[in-house]
């Protein structure tokens, strides 16, 4: 139970931050929308199919933005002591940077998927959505933990994609799958899966990123 | 309580500490002085835990909710309050009967006025304060503080002087300071670096 109050801590901590600053959501609901209109403009009706595998390259560049933002404040300010210094459990500080990003991620695609049926005239079904809920569990668990092995390097802003774009490829996969597919469960048994592996990856490897 | 043997840390190539051998015992209250770039900052860090030896050995026998760590950064989110601030750390490190201690820490320092008002509106030496009670918050047992009266006014510094002197028995503290005049009639020890 101590376990989740620290994280409950630190998420409650990071939304209260994002409330006061305002500068990842609002930049996260711009980027999908502005994508999303973008995509509705370069296709034309006969690759009008192609949309629902857009939706998932969207869905997954809106969460790198979001993801890089992650560790900001920790970075800017050399937070990431006081939190390492904390006697919590240090995949705790994970979990809560976890909830943090997929409240914000769910909060974009709030406005992002009826964005998408509308522009492209899609309706999207109980499939879709749990896949999308699926894949931000996945996004969230595996992308905090590169966004903390980034804040450390020089590079981090290229650090980041480099290192989450190969590894969110499985979830483009599962996502177009499912959104595609007459029968989605095979492919959401996938993204349960992947989430199951990368979470439980990244949960018992982050005290090691973010400690020397 | 701190036990090194041949602690050695370098960054790249440059060697900050050379096989360092020391023993810091229970209550002590050590002063370690020493130029910019001796090894202070890392001596420090080594201790609190958030940088690794590359040589040598070193125990400290604290766990980590004993430990007080004071550093050149205040360790505190500019978009909260500093109240919340305080909140947040209090339920970190689990503190007992918190809203009175962090009440108490903030007027001993002289932020309760401020206590809500965002840490990044604080000036320099109100952060130092507010860092201050984040590292006091817990009544740790091993107290790590580098350079604390930094930015300190008069009056702060006075503050810092009597919580020092008043903290009791049983506390140890490691100061790396530039003022070792400051500490000198609280200090058991002196550890010198070249």
């Amino acid at each position: 139970m101590r376990y989740l109050a620290d994280a409950a801590a630190l998420a409650r901590k990071d939304l209260l931050l994002e409330l006061r600053g305002r500068e990842t959501l609002p930049s996260m609901l711009l980027f999908v929308i502005a994508m999303l209109v973008a995509f509705r403009f370069a296709l034309t009706d006969e690759g009008a199919e192609a949309a629902d595998g857009l939706l998932w390259v969207a869905i997954v560049f809106t969460a790198l933005l979001g993801l890089g933002r992650a560790f900001v404040a920790e970075r800017e300010q050399g937070l990431l002591d006081g939190l390492v210094l904390a006697p919590c459990d240090r995949s705790a500080i994970w979990l809560g940077k976890l909830l943090a990003t997929l409240a914000f991620l769910v909060a974009a695609e709030v406005i992002a998927l009826p964005a998408f049926a509308l522009f492209f005239d899609s309706l999207l079904d109980g499939g879709t959505l749990l896949a999308v809920l699926l894949a931000d569990i996945g996004i969230c668990a595996v992308g905090t933990l590169l966004a903390a092995m980034a804040v450390a390097g020089r590079a981090r802003e290229l650090l980041l994609p480099l290192l989450f774009l190969p590894l969110a490829i499985p979830i483009v996969v599962g996502g177009v799958g499912a959104t595609v597919a007459a029968d989605p469960g095979r492919y959401l048994g996938f993204l349960a899966l992947y989430d199951i592996i990368f979470a439980i990856l990244a949960w018992g490897t982050f005290e090691y990123v973010v400690t020397e | 309580m701190i036990r090194a043997q041949s602690l050695s840390k370098r960054f790249g190539g440059k060697r900050v500490l050379d096989r360092v051998d020391l023993e810091i015992p229970n209550g002590a209250f050590v002063v370690v002085t020493g130029p910019n770039g001796s090894g202070k900052t890392t001596l420090l860090r080594l201790c609190a835990g958030l940088a690794a030896p590359t040589g040598g050995r070193l125990e400290v026998a604290v766990e980590r909710s004993e430990l007080g760590y004071l550093g050149h950064e205040p360790l505190v989110y500019r978009e909260l309050t500093a109240l919340e601030n305080l909140e947040l750390y209090g339920r970190l490190y689990r503190v007992p009967e918190r809203r009175e201690r962090i009440g108490m820490l903030l007027e001993r320092f002289g932020l309760w006025e401020g206590r809500r008002e965002r840490a990044g509106s604080f000036s320099r030496g109100m952060l130092q304060r507010l860092a201050l009670c984040r590292t006091l918050l817990h009544n740790p047992t091993l107290l790590l503080l580098d350079e604390p009266f930094n930015a300190l006014d008069t009056e702060g510094a006075s503050l810092l002087d009597r919580e020092l002197a008043e903290l009791g028995p049983g506390r140890t503290v490691v100061v790396a300071t530039h003022d070792p005049a400051r500490v000198e009639p609280l200090a058991t020890g002196r550890l010198t670096f070249a």
